[in-house]
């Protein structure tokens, strides 16, 4: 078996596991139209001004954040509640590809959650411009890819689902950043920020996860 | 067994009096008056050199994570630990000598608007979190494996999170504090500087042997103990 089509078999496992048991997406969609909700009582009422625009912006971020974060902190319970990361660190396949199938199934979680969310953005508060749909879409990638490291991480140790959003905040700080500037419309250096902090740290994450799931 | 007689304590103890005596003489004797802010500007020569070892701790940390993964030297998980406690205590007196001098020279404690403040509070937070890693996994090859992978992804948050902050400050921060990067200093100032960086890194220095030190004797008395039962 090639090493596609070893990624292939396991993401298909994810998906397929999501569509039985509709836990992750549902959760998220409905946690980003709450948060959406909750930002309409924060803001200040009144005439739009360019400030208050680039602040809602600013709050669209923090629940896209937050929204990855719910999806990957169910990302490995399967594999825990089952045991099957040992089988997994066993299999025939290169250990790295565990972690690009896992970043693909989290990325079409996330996906999917924005595509609901991303509309309903734009009905509740302002219009979204293509800017920050090609910043969303670069951010996810980084995310998916930091995201799902930090997550095999957290999930060997004793305090899981506290311990990553510690992990895995601190690294995302970088994605925040690009992302508000692009979509509050500073040109195109954040997009290609974006697309470096993919780059490096998907190359990065690539290369270490082996280290994370092996036991010697 | 880990090893005892590599480590030179008592020579690292000496040079490091000396050499922080030697920069507080200089600091306060020698180095003149600054024009602008007068007495307050010493603090500069405690909040540089502190900045600049925290930052060499996280190096030298992430040097030995980068060891432990290429050329599995057993010793270096217990030394890139080490090495990043000593950055995150290095780190938060950065942060406390940081605000201080801020408050007394710009009137705020805290800055946004300054880069190397921000990018320091983010990889704060980053090192804070190690421990968390650290301490809620078994101890075993995957802790120090994982810990390293963590330690190495240190290195390269920091200048990605540097460049994301200095592309967004004309959009985010329209007006800049001009705190002046290339430091003005006569001859004597830097002197001193120099003189108190090296005092501080050999701080460390001893510091992390020290630290080192203790938690070897712990690891082999363990062994020993285990061995006997």
């Amino acid at each position: 078996m090639s090493y596609f089509s070893d990624v292939g078999a396991l993401a298909r496992k994810d998906l397929l596991l999501e569509l039985r048991a509709k836990e992750t997406v549902p959760s998220m969609l409905i946690f980003v139209l709450a948060a959406l909700t909750i930002f309409h009582f924060v803001t200040p009422v009144g005439a739009a001004t360019q400030d208050q625009r680039v602040a809602t912006l600013g709050l669209l971020w923090t629940a896209l954040v937050f929204t990855a974060l719910l999806g990957l902190t169910r990302a490995f319970v399967p594999e825990r509640e089952q045991g099957l990361m040992d089988a997994l660190v066993l299999a025939p396949c290169d250990r790295s590809a565990i972690w690009v199938a896992k970043s693909l199934a989290v990325l079409a979680f996330l996906g999917l959650a924005e595509v609901i969310a991303l509309p309903a953005f734009s009905v509740f508060f302002a219009g979204v411009g293509w800017q920050t749909i090609a910043a969303v879409a670069l951010a996810d990638i980084g995310i998916c890819a930091v995201g799902t490291l930090a997550g095999a991480m957290a999930v060997a140790g004793r305090a899981r689902e506290l311990i990553l959003p510690l992990l895995f905040l601190p690294l995302v700080i970088p994605v925040v950043i690009g992302g508000v500037g692009a979509s509050a419309g500073a040109g195109n250096r954040y997009l290609g920020f974006l697309a470096l902090y993919d780059a490096i740290f998907s190359l990065l994450a690539w290369a270490t996860f082996e280290y994370v799931v092996a036991e010697t | 067994m880990l090893p005892m007689k590599a480590l030179r304590l008592p020579q690292f103890v000496g040079l490091t009096i000396l050499a922080l005596a030697a920069s507080i003489a200089l600091i306060f004797f020698y180095a003149p008056l600054d024009a602008n802010q007068g007495l307050s500007q010493k603090i500069f020569y405690f909040h540089v050199p502190i900045a600049l070892t925290s930052y060499v701790c996280f190096g030298w940390g992430a040097w030995k994570a980068l060891l432990l993964l290429w050329k599995r030297t057993p010793s270096a998980d217990l030394e890139s630990y080490v090495a990043i406690h000593q950055g995150v205590i290095f780190g938060s007196l950065t942060l406390i000598t940081g605000s201080i001098w801020a408050k007394i020279s710009w009137g705020v404690w805290w800055a946004w608007s300054d880069d190397q403040l921000v990018v320091f509070l983010v990889l704060f937070l980053f090192y804070c979190a190690y421990f968390m890693l650290r301490y809620s996994v078994d101890p075993g090859p995957a802790r120090s494996n994982m810990c390293a992978v963590y330690a190495l992804f240190g290195v390269v948050l920091v200048p990605v999170s540097f460049f994301a902050i200095r592309i967004s400050k004309p959009f985010i921060h329209p007006q800049v504090f001009s705190v002046s990067h290339g430091y003005q200093m006569t001859n004597a100032m830097f002197l001193a500087f120099c003189v108190s960086l090296l005092g501080m890194v050999l701080l460390f220095a001893t510091l992390y042997q020290l630290e080192l030190a203790g938690k070897r004797l712990d690891a082999n008395l363990r062994e020993l103990r285990e061995l006997l039962a």
